[in-house]
């Protein structure tokens, strides 16, 4: 590709160069909160291990998922996976050509970060009753 | 080079011809935790805060335990195809390859220890 002409050619707008949309925001916090979750899944896991292990292993995990510190990251995590649950959905409607049009994107992108906050709150107070 | 065509050049290099595959396999795992997330939420969920005895007595259950081991393989799985995407588009060369490496391995040992855990205190 030696001969290809790299120098006067024009760039591609760059993130930089756009006004932030609800459409490219609620995009990247798919991505974000998809990857994000390895955190929430991890601490998970560990807590299992050691459920499984001992009942001082357990007290241990336990204590660090119910200290301030582990409820917030849990609560994030709860968010972040009714945040990608519903940006999920949203991509299967938008896979099967549906809701591409402009103001339909952008009602999508509303339901997705309200639902999402709505989820949340529904989840924490329901986790309080149980 | 420079006795090519810009077509000779061009044939071929359009698709990898693979990318379907990794489109599907992301689907079918969104597909199937669409249904396992809610159940693992309010399955697994209310377990985190109770007393030891409690936590056993609960994954001795079919249900619990089968939700959580599930939502972990099949999570895990849709972590490893999507970060990978992750790490194609930001990094580059050697460290893209052993990133992608590395988070696969990550992905598979953490489903591995969640689902020996749940089985452990399933089946004891």
């Amino acid at each position: 590709m030696a001969d290809v002409n790299r120098g006067n050619r024009p760039l591609s707008p760059h993130l930089s160069i756009y006004r932030p949309q609800l459409t490219s925001i609620t995009s990247i916090l798919t991505r974000i909160t998809g990857n994000a979750l390895l955190l929430g899944a991890l601490l998970v896991v560990w807590w299992l291990l050691a459920a499984a292990t001992s009942a001082e292993y357990f007290a241990l995990a336990d204590s660090i998922l119910t200290c301030w510190v582990g409820d917030l990251i849990l609560t994030g995590s709860v968010w972040a996976l009714w945040y990608h649950t519903l940006a999920g959905i949203r991509h299967l409607i938008w896979e099967e050509a549906v809701g591409l049009d402009i103001p339909t994107a952008t009602k999508l992108g509303w339901a997705v970060v309200i639902g999402s906050v709505i989820l949340t709150i529904a989840t924490v107070l329901i986790m309080q009753g149980l | 080079m420079r006795y090519l065509t810009d077509y000779k050049r061009a044939k071929g290099m359009g698709s990898a011809k693979s990318g379907v595959h990794h489109f599907w396999a992301m689907k079918v795992s969104s597909m199937a935790l669409l249904v396992l997330v809610p159940l693992f939420v309010f399955t697994f969920g209310p377990m985190i805060g109770k007393p030891y005895a409690q936590v056993q007595a609960y994954f001795s259950h079919p249900f619990p335990a089968i939700v959580t081991a599930l939502t972990l393989i099949v999570g895990f799985k849709h972590f490893k195809d999507g970060v990978q995407v992750l790490i194609e588009d930001y990094v580059h060369g050697y460290a893209q390859k052993f990133w992608i490496i590395a988070m696969t391995c990550l992905s598979y040992a953490a489903a591995a220890t969640g689902v020996f855990a749940v089985a452990k205190l399933a089946l004891q």
